[in-house]
């Protein structure tokens, strides 16, 4: 069974109704005890970063989110359960992540301090250069575009987890794997056609 | 590369498209949630839910037209008209608006803007300005003799005085993610956006900003996106009449130089 991981934030109706579209069932919840017996987990995410992280955390999903991954289970994070991956954001200060990928969480260079003038939120459909294709990505073009609606974008450490890059400005991180986990800052399932595509994609590791 | 959105418009009353919807192969031209499906085919970047709902006790049934459109398009959903309460904004989130714009709320107390924002995330703030050119100024004194726009609210009934360029800045400093900018002088003219009063708005703040109001043909769409600066377009009657599809509409931009996706 997927579970979506509910943390009180946000539009988890449609990552739900994206996997029954591609023929998997999907539950929503918090309960610490369902996110530790699922086959696979979905963290989704909208809003800022220490919420989030309060959220989790006052829910108790914490500690078995990171035994799920720690087990090799499949996770799928999607926009902010990308960045929470991450040792700390520097969103409203630095804050501390799950840290299970090594990096931080910053902010797109402000329109004064480059020559781009770019719009902050990266708000609307770009696209993507796959560096690893992996399962999850399977049948999806290089140059890809996806919708993505975001003001803080991941660097992680360590550049071998880096599975997508585009280019706003600067060329940042838009999906990482590590093993069985993936995250994506990109939001599938708003992405029609293809963003369903990688929810069956997910949908498929899992069984 | 981002590429310039195309967002169709449907005004919705009492859980129908209202406007004048003429689509064929559609089994009932006035049902949302079919005209959505038919845009998303078509390549739409978004969709925008203009709830005019005389009453706000018929708050629910846009909520259910929300909750079944996102059940069959997998593409944003923005969601205006009425929004005045948290609760409001937290009910269509839940069924599946991922944005919603905000307008007579936000010129009645602009702090409700600050503390949507916070709660739900700069992302899904649009503010919606509706804005009308001030005329008979002396323009030679005021201004540098720039021309000036004020904004107005309840649907384009009452004159605010706010200047829009400076409430646009206002609104991004209070936590807005994206301005809709609408033209009253143009609306439902087909004449063409104001692209003056879009260029000043966009050039003046750092979040996206959609224009919309008066695009009656493509070349429109295009100077919107060129001449105005936008980030996004807005059009209801050229896509409801099938003037032109919204593929056409894509690739005749993509033609002429504009980043589009097809």
């Amino acid at each position: 069974m997927i579970v979506i991981v509910d943390y009180g934030m946000g539009n988890l109706r449609s990552v739900q109704k994206g996997f029954e579209r591609v023929g998997y069932t999907a539950v929503i919840t918090n309960d610490p005890n369902k996110v530790g017996d699922a086959d696979a987990i979905v963290l989704p995410g909208v809003g800022a970063f220490r919420d989030c992280m309060r959220n989790l955390n006052k829910s108790g999903l914490i500690d078995p989110i990171k035994e799920f991954i720690n087990k090799g289970k499949p996770f799928l994070g999607i926009c902010l359960g990308l960045q929470l991956l991450f040792t700390e954001s520097e969103e409203f200060g630095v804050h501390k992540g799950l840290d299970i990928i090594k990096g931080r969480v910053i902010r797109f260079p402000d329109a004064s301090n480059t020559t781009t003038n770019i719009k902050i939120p990266h708000m609307g459909w770009n696209s993507v250069r796959i560096r690893n294709r992996v399962s999850i990505f399977e049948g999806i073009p290089d140059d890809s575009y996806f919708y993505f609606v975001h003001s803080y974008y991941v660097v992680p450490k360590d550049e071998d987890v880096i599975a997508m890059t585009t280019n706003y400005g600067v060329e940042f991180t838009s999906a990482i794997v590590k093993g069985n986990l993936f995250a994506v800052q990109f939001h599938p399932e708003k992405s029609q056609e293809l963003g369903l595509k990688i929810l069956r994609n997910f949908g498929e590791i899992h069984t | 590369m981002l590429t310039k959105r195309i967002i169709p418009c449907l005004d919705v009353k009492e859980g129908r498209v209202v406007k004048g919807v003429n689509f064929l192969n559609l089994k009932d031209a006035g049902d949302p949630v079919e005209v959505a499906e038919i845009y998303e085919r078509e390549g739409a970047d978004e969709l925008v839910f203009l709830d005019i709902t005389a009453s706000h006790e018929n708050r629910d049934i846009i909520i259910d037209v929300v909750y079944k459109t996102a059940e069959k398009v997998f593409m944003p959903l923005t969601v205006g008209g009425g929004i005045r309460r948290v609760e409001d904004i937290r009910a269509l989130l839940k069924a599946g608006a991922d944005k919603v714009s905000i307008n007579t709320a936000a010129v009645k107390d602009s702090i409700f803007v600050k503390r949507v924002s916070e709660i739900f995330g700069s992302q899904c703030i649009v503010v919606s300005i509706d804005a009308k050119e001030v005329v008979g100024e002396d323009l030679s004194n005021k201004n540098g003799g720039e021309k000036r726009w004020e904004i107005y609210t309840h649907g384009g009934r009452r004159p605010t005085g706010i200047d829009a360029v400076e409430w646009a800045e206002k609104m991004e400093d209070y936590g807005a993610g994206e301005i809709l900018l609408t033209s009253m002088d143009r609306d439902g003219k087909k004449e063409g956006y104001d692209v003056e009063l879009t260029r000043r708005i966009s050039e003046s703040v750092g979040i996206p900003v959609i224009a919309s109001g008066g695009a009656g043909n493509i070349e429109h769409l295009y100077d919107g996106l060129t001449k105005g600066k936008a980030d996004a377009v807005l059009a209801a009657s050229i896509f409801h009449y099938r003037e032109y599809t919204i593929r056409e509409v894509k690739e005749y931009l993509r033609n002429r130089g504009i980043i589009v996706r097809l």
